[in-house]
């Protein structure tokens, strides 16, 4: 299981490396940087100055590994447009974008679960077809425009939640509900198939056979094996909004990483959009990596091999 | 005779896709007694029993002139009275010791939960009582065993535990659906000695379902032989040893060759064919189509016919 | 084998919508790029205020929105359709080799599919039309390139378990060339799973492409994006709720209408191999 786990971490490095490269090498796609950056007014010893400033003028390995060697060192260079440290913008920033992607993932988890698990114990009933239909509705959905629709609804016909910023907790539901969808569909069907499965199997014949309770049955014995495959989905799908949590941020107007991201993107603000990349992207392998220890916890046979 | 512990009369039970599983047997078992329930799979047997504990899969429907278990009529409970006797007063233990326990949890917590559910005892004194009871059933260390997780533990292992949890409660009946079909068969004679030894110290009333003819010979007091949903021919394990009457019982024992049916050196107990899967409003004897003796009156309504007071076949060979 | 009621609405759903693209010139009653900026933010023909000559209205350039919403199926759909045929060329290619060559290659092909799984899907896709500049080219590039992953996992293993089959043991011992054996033997086995892939695949894409416009980096204006159109009307949505409403429900309709015939064919194929 160690040996396991180490080599999991060893391939989750490799991946933030090569991905610390795509960030780069994306920057540099536009060609001439300076020149996006002195933008269009810019003179031509406007973007002398800036590529010697920036350091634009030295060769790309040499800026890159310039970068790269800065970055480990959790110092992710200076933002053309706050003029301040990038690592300062993401401190800042970040809480709001992770307690977004956790509310999400809670209602998500909280609603999808439930369903699935009701959806496999009536598994063919009108019951499980409308929850199944529900789930395909939801996976057609565009967020942003659900997101629209839901700030029109509650936040100006209804006025129960606050429709953009976060002054206080409840500005994140509406967010959190627009994420969730997002995930409750996949989860939703893993639940359903993995209690379908979970509840056929000999040993749910066994705890029936012992008298117990239908709680115990479906929760403790069924739901713990049939959780594996959600967790390692769970994780995944948190990793996948907090990527996606660049369209809510700019809908609510939530001042997270993403708003940061969709910002610099089009300020042309690259050491900012090169950290955002490079930061989710090690979030989601770090997720990845939890999930398939927490599975070590869940299964004992895992644990042991 | 006392009254049975278990008392079955006119037992059906039908899966949704109209499939007639079990036709209206009829069985008694009573206190210290093994009852061998006996025929090839997908005779019925199976669902017979998951019948008297009510654990059948959603859309098969059972019903029962009587089905009386002590003094329960086990036909008028609720799920959630049902849910009370299972694993208290009737436990059962299956065929697939690999699958029957769940893999994410420890043999002591899978054994205490049913203390604590029934007894209402706590974590600490149904551990105790687990510990006990896995002595009992011959697994040494069990302060270990409590401890592990079902993939630790052999297949002879996990039915011994599967026994001791059956037994947490000390029920009157005990149903042992194929409990040694899986194992090897050296361990098979072990777990069969090990309930022989736990049925006389604790009288219980044992229920036996196999397919195997020797087991009936070692273990049963009364056998039941099942074909295609029925009961066809039901006595003492004496008396039907030593006197088998319907041609299925013969041809399962293989006593008696049966002419121009049985190839020379094939072996012994063999019966060309399989069980044939009935519907609703099924006539007559189902073993026709593989009976060397099959005449026409076996299309007919077939009626118990007593061999002996206390052997009974369901035969038109045995009416008088 | 039975076709699900459900399957038939996803067949009906994008069968029409799919009509209504190729037909959009005929279909659309104005050019869906004409001003008029005499009649702007007309609504709907049912509501109070509306033109019996704008059946959906006009949005604020007072352009026809129902010749925008016909002409805004083809966007969608071509985005759909390109934006599949490049992820799942690469997608195909790289599984279909990892699957079937195993060893270090399939090491490769895994390790290229966890990379591709890291790196933020919208935050990248941005970034590169934001660099490049905005057009319908760039949008299908960006999202091909982006998009392979599902299809690369699903031909993996489905390569995995074809590969082990008799007729390519057969083919392998009649000296067939490796191109042979995976272009004629290996592709038309696992064609059905990747076919269903490809639906989910499309009404990712369109949903992304969607959201891409509505960021302002996705299809250029003037183009009727459904998207966009829920970008521009955004400004309005408070007092005139149907500049949204309008294309979010198609955009909907659509997605919707694709994965009920991804679904459809999953079943189908289910019991197909039952």
């Amino acid at each position: 299981m160690l040996g396991f786990l180490f080599r999991r971490a060893v391939l989750a490095l490799l991946v933030c490396l090569t991905v610390l490269v795509v960030a780069f090498s994306l920057t540099r796609l536009s060609g001439d940087l300076a020149v996006s950056i002195g933008g269009p007014n810019a003179t031509s010893e406007d973007i002398a100055t800036i590529r010697k400033n920036y350091g634009l003028d030295r060769p790309l390995p040499v800026q890159f590994f310039d970068w790269a060697a800065n970055a480990a060192s959790g110092d992710l260079g200076r933002s053309y447009l706050y003029h301040a440290p990038v690592s300062g913008l993401i401190k800042e920033r970040l809480p709001i974008t992770l307690a977004l992607g956790m509310s999400g993932l809670t209602i998500a988890l909280l609603t999808a679960i439930p369903l699935g698990i009701v959806s496999a114990m009536r598994e063919g009933s009108v019951l499980d077809r409308v929850i199944g239909l529900v789930a395909l509705l939801g996976q057609a959905m565009p967020s942003f425009w659900l997101g629209l629709v839901l700030v029109i609804w509650f936040g100006l016909k209804l006025q129960w939640l606050p429709i953009s910023g976060i002054d206080t907790w409840d500005g994140f539901i509406l967010p959190g509900i627009v994420l969730a969808f997002s995930a409750i569909p996949a989860l939703l069907r893993l639940t359903r198939a993995g209690m379908i499965e979970a509840l056929s199997s000999d040993y749910i014949r066994t705890a029936r056979a012992k008298g117990l309770s239908t709680a115990s049955i479906v929760l403790k014995h069924a739901l713990r094996n049939a959780a594996m495959p959600v967790v390692s989905v769970a994780a995944v799908q948190l990793g996948f909004m907090l990527g996606g949590s660049i369209v809510i941020e700019t809908v609510f107007a939530l001042h997270g990483i993403g708003y940061l991201a969709w910002e610099s993107i089009s300020k042309n603000d690259f050491p900012v959009v090169q950290a955002v990349v490079l930061l989710l992207a090690m979030i989601y392998t770090a997720l990845t990596l939890v999930a398939d220890m927490m599975n070590a916890v869940l299964d004992p046979r895992l644990r042991a091999g | 005779m006392t009254k049975p512990v278990l008392d079955i009369v006119n037992l059906r039970t039908g899966f949704s896709d109209g499939t007639a599983a079990v036709r209206g047997i009829s069985l008694q078992v009573a206190r210290g007694e093994t009852h061998c329930l006996v025929g090839e799979s997908g005779c019925g047997k199976s669902v017979s029993a998951l019948s008297v504990m009510n654990l059948l899969p959603r859309g098969a429907r059972r019903s029962a002139d009587v089905m009386r278990f002590q003094d329960h009529d086990l036909t008028r409970l609720s799920e959630r009275d049902m849910a009370r006797l299972r694993g208290d007063k009737m436990a059962m233990i299956f065929q697939e010791p690999m699958t029957s326990l769940n893999p994410a949890y420890t043999i002591g917590s899978q054994m205490a939960e049913v203390y604590e559910r029934h007894r209402g005892a706590s974590r600490a004194a149904a551990l105790d009582r687990a510990a006990q009871l896995l002595s009992r059933v011959g697994i040494t260390a069990p302060g270990l065993r409590l401890a592990q997780y079902p993939h630790q533990l052999s297949g002879g292992l996990r039915q011994r535990v599967m026994i001791a949890m059956a037994l947490m409660c000390e029920p009157e009946l005990l149903i042992a659906d194929e409990p040694t079909t899986a194992l090897d068969v050296t361990v098979q004679a072990q777990i069969l000695r090990l309930l022989q030894a736990l049925q006389a110290e604790l009288g219980l009333a044992l229920l036996l379902i196999t397919h195997d003819l020797g087991i009936v010979a070692r273990m049963a007091q009364r056998v039941s032989v099942m074909y295609a949903g029925e009961v066809v021919e039901h006595g003492s394990a004496a008396a039907l040893f030593a006197a088998p009457t319907h041609p299925y019982t013969r041809g399962l024992l293989g006593c008696i060759p049966i002419p121009g049916k049985t190839p020379r050196d094939e072996p012994l107990g063999s019966i060309p064919g399989t069980v044939p899967r009935i519907g609703q409003g099924f006539a007559g004897c189902a073993f026709r189509d593989r009976c060397a003796h099959a005449a026409p009156a076996c299309g007919g309504t077939i009626p118990d016919q007593a061999v002996t007071p206390a052997h009974t076949v369901r035969c038109t060979m045995a009416l008088p | 084998m039975r076709v699900s009621p459900s399957t038939w609405l996803g067949i009906l759903v994008v069968g029409a919508i799919v009509l209504v693209a190729l037909a959009a010139d005929r279909l659309a009653p104005w050019d869906p790029f004409a001003q008029d900026l005499m009649q702007r933010m007309v609504p709907p023909r049912w509501m109070e205020g509306g033109s019996p000559a704008h059946w959906l209205g006009t949005d604020q350039l007072g352009r026809d929105y129902l010749s925008r919403l016909v002409f805004g199926s083809r966007i969608s759909l071509l985005i759909g359709v390109l934006t599949v045929v490049t992820s799942g060329l690469i997608g195909i290619t790289l599984g279909v080799v990892g699957g079937y060559f195993g060893g270090r290659t399939d090491d490769v092909v895994m390790f290229a599919i966890s990379c591709r799984l890291a790196i933020p899907l919208i935050l990248v896709a941005l970034t590169v039309v934001a660099l490049i500049g905005s057009s319908l080219t760039v949008v299908v590039l960006t999202l091909g390139l982006l998009l392979w992953e599902r299809f690369a996992v699903v031909a993996r293993t489905t390569t995995m378990q074809v590969r082990n089959l008799e007729y390519i043991a057969a083919a392998q011992a009649a000296g067939a060339s490796i191109r042979h054996i995976l272009l004629r033997e290996v592709l038309p086995n696992i064609l059905p799973h990747l076919v269903v892939v490809a639906t989910l695949e499309m009404a990712l894409a369109i949903l992304l492409e969607a959201a891409l416009s509505f960021l302002g980096l996705g299809v250029p204006p003037p183009l009727p994006s459904w998207g966009l159109m829920i970008a521009e009307g955004k400004d309005y949505m408070f007092f005139s709720p149907w500049v949204i409403m309008v294309p979010g429900v198609a955009l909907f309709v659509l997605v919707f209408g694709i994965n009920l015939l991804g679904d459809g064919l999953r079943d189908l194929l289910g019991t197909a191999r039952r």
